[in-house]
């Protein structure tokens, strides 16, 4: 439940105990006094009424006696609306002919009889509040206090409407107010969950904003209360976030450019002598043993380090984010070929590849034929014959159609503790890899050129002996592109 | 004996340079800065260039802009710097291929030669008339001439190359790998930049306007398409 929904609903129950319990107690006093005022004045009046009228009528009383009793009895009520019983022993009068007088229960009727005081009970007849009173008749005795029982009993039924009118207005008047307070409690509860949610939702964005890399975001401190604390704590852990990142990142391009700038200072000096490693190849062989020994080791280990420093450049590139991919649509098979042709590799190494046309994708050639080249290499010096290079096509529920080139050497394959290092620069494994086999970034560079295509590359070892590299390129199908744009969108040339 | 000159301010590279193409049969004029390379391009007037990008003083994209302000001699730059935007900067000043140092010395001499054949190598196109309309091109491929509404245009050994083999099929896709073959015979995977930076070159010479090309057409995804429009 959100913290508004929350909010709402607290402040709700809140307003209904409140305004229930104040409207029931409200309601309670005034009902009473309402009441207890009426039945007063009823009482009273009826009391009146009977002592003013039994004097003028004989007893013990007849028939006629006691009907016209009960009809004198009941003109005596305001509003005319008395209905009167008279009883005398068996005998029995209503103010209206043939009235039932539901209203009167047994109870009071035995509790008149027999305490000889005057009783009264409010009850709902019929749907009707009414006032129900019974009097016993009794006569003063002339030397004594004691009052004597006539036998005769006069009952009264007084409606309420009216009183039951003004309970009615008085519920009315307490639910019509509930309604409002209720409203209120709900406005003021949403009032309350905006101060309360503004500056939560802040922090909600300030955080996304952080987590997308927005690290200068900070958060507008207002007041004192617990929510500028939490706005001011963020605000300081940010800072310290963004100071580390700045420190990481500065110490990051630092190191970066130790390395582009070393490779590059190597450039020049190596740019000379690679240049004249092909005259001391050529000359070596007309001179003395020694020498032409010396001179042939100069020039393989200025080729090594030319090749190491090339691949320095290309991997401080990768760093720097500044390699760029220049995709073209080849035909991948032919590209594979080519890669094994232009390294004079056809004759050692298996293929399993598609027919020409068969297999196309948009790939920067260069960076293909760089991994494709990495990985036959790499089978090739460390593994054993037979090396196979396939390659097909595969759809991927999740990725589309993608390229999976595998190379496959007849080797022992890679010790399980080196399998995960394999990709990692520089990295060689103490008994398979002697320096003088490569520069130890081969596979990395592969890495991040398949990387680049937003493709994998992953090392195993075949079940049945030797290791198995996989690249899975994702193709981006281009068919759908039509083939010659049009004039307003001419592309990168 | 093809005549070649480098222009190349350390001295070390130059002089292994100078010492490997000898040996390779160019004949080789060296130059330690921009201005004395400009000197010698008059009096040496060599075959092919092989310019450094990073001089000091004028630098060599400097140097490669005059030089192609008013000759069309073949420009290798050779720099020491791979970076994407040297490369393409270099490539769009006009120089018509490029080698990232260090670069062995038949590396460069096998450069050398192929944009030397580019100059001649017509040979395959014979056969065709002699001109060729293509509504305001005229193409004489005997005489390795182009002009364009009457006016001769000048074009370097590439982007003549370029236009030859594009407009010998009007009409036919080349990818950019075909056209690195055919022009540049790498047949190795060159680098698509070449071709890009060429065609762009070639369409501001032939005055296409960059929004909607008459001659050379981008076919996106695969390379370009000769055939006026």
């Amino acid at each position: 439940m959100g913290l508004r929904l929350r909010l709402v609903v607290t402040f709700t129950l809140v307003a209904v105990v409140a305004t229930v319990t104040t409207g029931a107690l409200t309601f309670r006093e005034a009902r009473t006094g309402v009441l207890q005022q009426s039945q007063d004045t009823v009482i009273e009046e009826f009391r009146h009424r009977v002592n003013t009228l039994v004097p003028n009528y004989r007893f013990p009383p007849d028939a006629a006696g006691l009907n016209s009793f009960a009809n004198d009895v009941s003109r005596g009520g305001r509003s005319q609306q008395w209905r009167v019983l008279v009883a005398y022993r068996e005998k029995s009068a209503t103010s209206l002919p043939g009235d039932s007088f539901g209203e009167l229960s047994p109870a009071m009727r035995e509790s008149v009889r027999s305490r000889r005081a005057t009783v009264f009970q409010r009850v709902s007849h019929q749907g009707h509040s009414a006032l129900v009173v019974g009097m016993p008749v009794t006569f003063a005795g002339l030397y004594s206090t004691e009052r004597q029982a006539s036998g005769l009993e006069v009952y009264l039924t007084v409606p309420q409407q009216e009183e039951q009118g003004y309970v009615d207005a008085l519920v009315t008047a307490i639910e019509r107010a509930t309604v409002p307070a209720l409203v209120l409690a709900v406005l003021i509860a949403l009032l309350a969950a905006r101060g309360v949610l503004r500056p939560v939702r802040a922090l909600r964005r300030a955080t996304r904003s952080i987590a997308e890399g927005h690290l200068d975001t900070r958060l507008a401190v207002q007041g004192s209360d617990e929510l500028a604390d939490l706005s001011r704590t963020f605000n300081e852990t940010a800072a310290a976030l963004e100071g580390s990142v700045a420190e990481l990142r500065r110490m990051e391009a630092g190191a970066r450019r130790f390395a582009a700038d070393v490779s590059h200072e190597l450039r020049t000096p190596l740019a000379a002598m690679s240049a004249v490693t092909d005259v001391l190849d050529e000359d070596a062989a007309g001179l003395d043993e020694d020498t032409a020994t010396a001179v042939r080791l100069i020039s393989t280990e200025t080729t090594k380090l030319a090749a190491l420093v090339d691949d320095l450049m290309e991997i401080s590139r990768f760093d720097a984010g500044a390699a760029a991919l220049h995709l073209d649509e080849i035909d991948l098979a032919e590209s594979l070929r080519r890669t094994l042709a232009t390294r004079g590799w056809q004759d050692t190494v298996e293929t399993g590849l598609p027919e020409p046309g068969e297999l196309r994708g948009r790939v920067d050639p260069r960076r293909l034929d760089v991994v494709v080249a990495n990985l036959v290499a790499n089978a090739l010096r460390h593994g054993a014959p037979p090396v196979r290079l396939n390659l097909h096509a595969e759809d991927d529920p999740r990725a589309g159609r993608q390229a999976v080139v595998t190379v496959h050497d007849g080797g022992d394959g890679i010790p399980e503790g080196v399998l995960p290092h394999v990709f990692d620069r520089f990295y060689k494994s103490a008994d398979a890899r002697a320096r003088s086999e490569g520069s130890g970034l081969g596979l990395s560079i592969a890495t991040e050129n398949v990387r680049l295509h937003g493709g994998t590359v992953r090392a195993a070892n075949h079940p049945e002996g030797g290791a198995v590299f996989t690249v899975v390129l994702p193709l981006r199908p281009d068919d759908t592109e039509e083939r010659t744009p049009p004039p307003a969108e001419e592309d990168r040339t | 004996m093809p005549r070649v000159l480098i222009i190349e301010d350390d001295r070390a590279v130059r002089d292994g340079v100078r010492l490997a193409l000898r040996r390779q049969g160019h004949e080789v004029a060296a130059a330690a800065t921009g201005e004395d390379g400009l000197e010698q391009l008059r009096s040496f007037r060599p075959d092919a260039v092989v310019l450094d990008l990073m001089l000091p003083g004028m630098s060599g994209l400097e140097v490669c802009r005059r030089i192609r302000a008013h000759d069309q001699v073949p420009i290798i730059m050779a720099t020491a710097r791979g970076d994407d935007t040297d490369i393409v900067v270099g490539l769009e000043a006009g120089a018509d291929d490029y080698v990232v140092k260090p670069v062995r010395a038949r590396i460069l001499d096998a450069r050398i030669r192929a944009v030397l054949r580019r100059v001649g190598g017509t040979s395959d196109d014979q056969g065709t008339p002699r001109t060729e309309h293509h509504g305001d091109l005229v193409i004489d491929r005997a005489g390795l001439t182009v002009t364009h509404q009457g006016r001769p245009v000048a074009l370097g050994p590439s982007e003549l190359r370029l236009l030859l083999t594009l407009s010998a099929s009007a009409g036919q896709v080349f990818s950019r790998q075909q056209l690195l073959e055919a022009v540049w015979e790498h047949n190795y995977h060159g680098d698509a930049r070449l071709v890009d930076a060429c065609v762009k070159r070639l369409r501001s010479k032939i005055g296409e306007s960059p929004g909607s090309p008459r001659y050379v057409h981008t076919v996106r995804g695969f390379g370009y398409r000769f055939g006026p429009r």
